[in-house]
Order: structure tokens, then sequence, then C-alpha cells
């Protein structure tokens, strides 16, 4: 899989807070949720984003609240991938259970800024800024994670193992 | 090379001998657990995968954020929620009047004991580490996975070691000076994927209220779980609220720590967390004048007893601030009528506190409390995110329930030795 989109650069320790505030947790509707995707630290995400963009941030991404509702108003944001130095571990997980392609990248986050056009190579997870024409490398997924991915999430995985 | 104590519960879930840090497994589950916030988004994954439920006692559902129905909307999500549990028949739903918030309620009705695995989809699920279980938050599709397979997956994780030492100076320090010290210290991302193993001969002046406080923010450390030895005190918490068979797992003595970090009780004084992170911690000697709008004395991190009594010692007798509203918030309906009957309630309205239901309402900005743009709080609850109250331009200083008392009396962060 290949995706490639313009970059929306945060900093460190985005937390799901800001991903998604808890005030809107009264629904589950990734739409409704995508609609208020990181408003308290960049109102104007939302009105920007456009559909296969990447977002690109520093270490610890997704820490705080186990909420599943931050991937997913990310992936229904139309974002394509989350290129991060480090993500926090519930985050991490919930993005691979949830399908939204992340990558830990902490050379690539350094070369990259808001407004690159990157593209990503999940196959190879490779990365490359196409506006300076770097390329990175990002951490590969352990091969119990490719096989979830393959299987197209965990709760695919599962249908999948269990007939 | 040994095993932490972490990594010895985990091999045994997983019915391996030997376990070692990096390893992926596949764990048995003695509890799945989520709320009224998760467990809508976990129920049409479980219904896609299209079994039964592997346990309906070891599931509990705890409708303890937005209740009681702050709005239409969350009234349709609770709904969907009690649907699902008496379709199911989940012996361990919790309606409103039995409800409390879930990190304090699930060790009370002694649901989760020492050497338990439980997820939760609640990041806050790893306070259950102060019974000596591993526990971790998930998110809702592990949820639905655990609760249609009794099983999760885990990274067998690396550990960081506290070892503790002496006891606290005095009365007004708790284990939340103590953790708020640790995430200061380590910073948010400290513990990122590892293990917080406590151990040393300061426990056993812990208190397990204490202890809850401590191995409840272990994720604000970005810590996998947090996780205490048993000692006397947790056998005869066990023994009080539950009827399950527990089991001891000891660290062995040549475990592997990546660091062991050295803290001695009696050099721990009131810490304060600033905005906007958790790990912006200064002692209450190098806090300043800081102005506050609200306090709140609650939440899954400080809504239990000690807290409450610990609170009205403090207000006993004094007047909050005029113009500070202070929100007293008990962890579930036991503590809620222990603190009547202790004239705890009393001391606390005379006081000019509001006293109110159990539930997670203001420390994620859902409602009982919202905070307006350019207003702060002090609060005992756990994350001082932006917005994390309410307005984005508002601000929440955390704190241990004896410096939120204090607080509220002088309307400025304030240190309870001095009043």
């Amino acid at each position: 899989m290949k995706v490639e989109g313009r970059v929306f650069k945060y900093g460190d320790n985005v937390d799901t807070d800001v991903i998604i505030p808890a005030r809107y947790l009264n629904t589950a509707n990734p739409d409704e949720l995508a609609a208020h995707c990181m408003e308290d630290i960049d109102k104007d995400f939302i009105k920007k984003v456009q559909k296969g963009d990447i977002i690109v941030a520093d270490k610890n991404f997704g820490c705080g609240s186990s909420r599943e509702h931050a991937p997913i108003a990310i992936k229904a944001a139309g974002v394509s991938c989350v290129i991060a130095s480090t993500f926090a571990r519930i985050f991490y997980r919930n993005s691979i259970n949830i399908g939204l392609p992340i990558l830990e990248a902490p050379e690539a986050v350094k070369n990259i800024k808001t407004g690159d056009i990157v593209s990503v190579d999940f196959a190879e997870g490779k990365i490359t800024n196409k506006t300076t024409g770097k390329v990175f490398y990002g951490q590969p997924y352990p091969e119990f994670m490719q096989k979830l991915i393959a299987d197209g999430g965990l709760v695919s995985s599962i249908k999948k193992n269990t007939k | 090379m040994g095993m932490t104590m972490t990594q010895k519960i985990l091999a045994n879930a997983a019915g391996l001998e030997k376990v070692k840090a990096g390893q992926l497994i596949m764990a048995n589950l003695d509890l799945v657990l989520g709320n009224d916030v998760t467990t809508p988004v976990a129920v049409p994954e479980f219904n896609k995968i299209g079994k039964e439920v592997f346990d309906k006692t070891k599931i509990a559902i705890v409708p303890d954020h937005f209740t009681p129905n702050k709005d239409i909307k969350s009234a349709e999500q609770c709904k969907l929620i009690r649907d699902f549990a008496t379709k199911h028949q989940i012996k361990n739903y919790f309606e409103i009047g039995e409800v409390g918030i879930e990190h304090v309620l699930l060790p009370e009705k002694g649901l989760v004991v020492a050497g338990d695995v439980v997820i939760g989809a609640d990041s806050h699920t790893c306070t259950y580490g102060a019974l000596g279980a591993f526990s971790t938050g998930v998110g809702s599709t592990d949820m639905a996975a655990g609760m249609a397979t009794g099983k999760a997956w885990f990274k067998v994780p690396e550990a960081i070691g506290f070892e503790i030492t002496g006891e606290f100076a005095n009365e007004y320090i708790s284990g939340k000076d103590l953790i708020l010290h640790i995430i200061g210290m380590i910073g948010v991302d400290g513990a990122l994927y590892k293990s917080m193993e406590f151990f040393g001969p300061g426990i056993k002046n812990l208190t397990m209220d204490d202890r809850f406080t401590i191995a409840n923010m272990a994720i604000e450390a970005g810590g996998k779980n947090g996780i205490f030895p048993v000692d006397e005190k947790t056998i005869e918490y066990m023994k009080e609220h539950s009827t399950k068979e527990y089991k001891v797992f000891e660290a062995d003595k040549d475990a592997e720590y990546e660091k062991v970090y050295k803290i001695d009780l009696g050099k721990i004084r009131p810490t304060v967390a600033f905005p906007h992170l958790p790990e912006n911690t200064k002692t209450i000697d190098e806090v300043g004048k800081i102005k506050i709008d609200q306090v709140v004395i609650g939440s899954c991190t400080n809504g239990r007893m000690q807290d409450l009594r610990m609170a009205a010692k403090i207000l006993d007798g004094k007047k909050v601030k005029k113009g500070v509203r202070t929100i007293v918030i008990p962890g579930t309906q036991k503590i809620y009528l222990q603190a009547i009957k202790e004239g705890l309630v009393e001391k606390f309205i005379n006081a000019g506190a509001i006293f109110s239901m159990p539930t997670c309402g203001p420390c994620l900005g859902g409602h009982m409390g919202i905070l307006a743009a350019g207003e702060r709080a002090v609060s005992t609850t756990n994350r001082n995110f932006i917005g994390r109250m309410g307005h984005p331009k508002s601000e929440v200083y955390l704190a241990s329930p004896a410096v939120a008392a204090a607080s509220a009396i002088m309307g400025e962060i304030y240190n309870p030795e001095k009043l």
C-alpha cells in the first residue's frame, strides 16, 4: 500500500484530548468526531485537511485517554497515515486495530515540515519527502502485527482465525 | 535473568514457564472492562465477530463518564450498552444507583484481585496494579475482542523499578504527591511501553488508597502498567472486599530493570502539576501565588475514603473562599454513604462545597463543573491537557486532596501544612 499527501506537523505529546475533546464523546459517529478533530490545538485543521493528507508529529503522539475515537476521528478526517517519533502505546494499539496506518520514524519527523508533500510505501516502510527529495525508513511492524494488518484489523483477524 | 512481577503474571496468564521483555504473547483475561464512552464503540465491533461473550461473569460495564445521562446523545449511548448488557446477561453491569467511578468501584466490589490479568477500555485501568494485578488500558476494539475470546495479545514490557524507602513527612503528603513527583522526574513518556514496578521497605507505609492513586497515574508517565507487591495491607483489603481466589507473584531477585529510581518518601513535598502536562510539576514551595476559580476533589485518582477524610479535615469549620466553586465527588455509592455516616458531607456543605453523586463528570470536561475561558481549577484528577476540563483556554492544576482543599479555602494554590 502506498499513500501520498500534504503534511500537518505537530510537536511533542499530542494527547487524545486535543485529537478529539471529551466533550464530543457522547457520540461514536466517525464523521461527527472528525468534524472536531484537532480543534483545540489547530482550529484550521479540519477546514484544510484533504483526503490522503498525513499527520507528522514528535514524540508520544496520542498520549492520554484510551479513546479509540481519536484514531477514528483522524481516519474519518481523511488522514492516510500518522508518522511520529514515538506513539503512546494505547493509541498505537488502537490504530493498528482500526486500520489507521502509523509509522515510528524519528529521522523522518525531524526532516518533514508542515506543507511538505510526503509519500509512504508501507511494504518497505519507506517515507519520501517529495518536497525535499529526502528518503527515510520507518520501524517495520513485527510479523504478528503485519498479519493483523493483512487480515484487515483485529476483528477480521479473529473472524478469520476462529472459523 | 529472572522475571519482574509483571512478567511473571503475564507468563502465568499465557501458560508459559518464562517470558522475556519484547516477547509477544496471548494471555487469558480475568476481567474485561468498558465504560459508557468506550463500550458503545466496542459493541458494533463485538457484533461483527459474531460470537457469544466468553464469560458473562468476567465482563464489567460501568457507565460512569456522562452519567447521570447529561444529554440525549449520552442517554442513547447508555441505552445501547444497557441493552447489550441485558442481552448478554453481563453480571457486572452497574446501573445508576449501583454505579461508581469504574476504577474505584471494581476493587471495592472485589472484581479484581492479585495475580489477575485485566484489560479495560479506559486508560486508567492500570489502577488495579495496586492489588498486585496486571491491568492495562486498551481501546474499544481490544475490549470487543476480549469479550469474544477472553484473550488479548501483549508485548511483554521492559520494566522500570521504583525503590521506595521511608515514610511521608506529615499527613498532608500522600500517594498523589509521590506519583506527581515521579511523573515530573521521568516525564509523560518516561515509562512508555514499560511496566512501573514499585518495591522496597517504604511500600508498607503506603495505604491501599495511596497505592491505587499511584498505580492509577502510571499511564500519565506513558506506562503500560504500574504494580505493587502483595503485602499484609493488600491481603487485608482483598479479604474485606473479595471472595475471589488470589495469586501472589513476586519478582525474581535477578529480575531485569532498565533503571531503578530510589525514592525516600520523607523527601516528597506536596506537589502540583501545572498546565498542560502532568510532568510540569513544582513542589508547593515553588508554586507562587496562583488564584483559582474552581476546586474538584474526586475521580478515579482521588475519590476514595482517605481522600474525602483529608479534604473534610481541612475544610472542617472553615469556609471556601467566596467565588471558588468547590465540587467534591465520592468514587462510589459505598463511599458516598460512608462519607455521610462519618459526618464528612456535613463538613463539606457547611464549608460551602457541593457534594455530588459518583461520576467522572468534570475530570474529562464532560459535565458537572466545566471551566470557561481563562478560568483555573485545582483538581485531584489525573490530566491537565489543553481543554481537559472545559474551554481550551482554561487551566487545570493537578494536586492532592489536601492541597485542593487548602486551595479552596484560600482561593489560590495553597500549602495545607500552613493552614
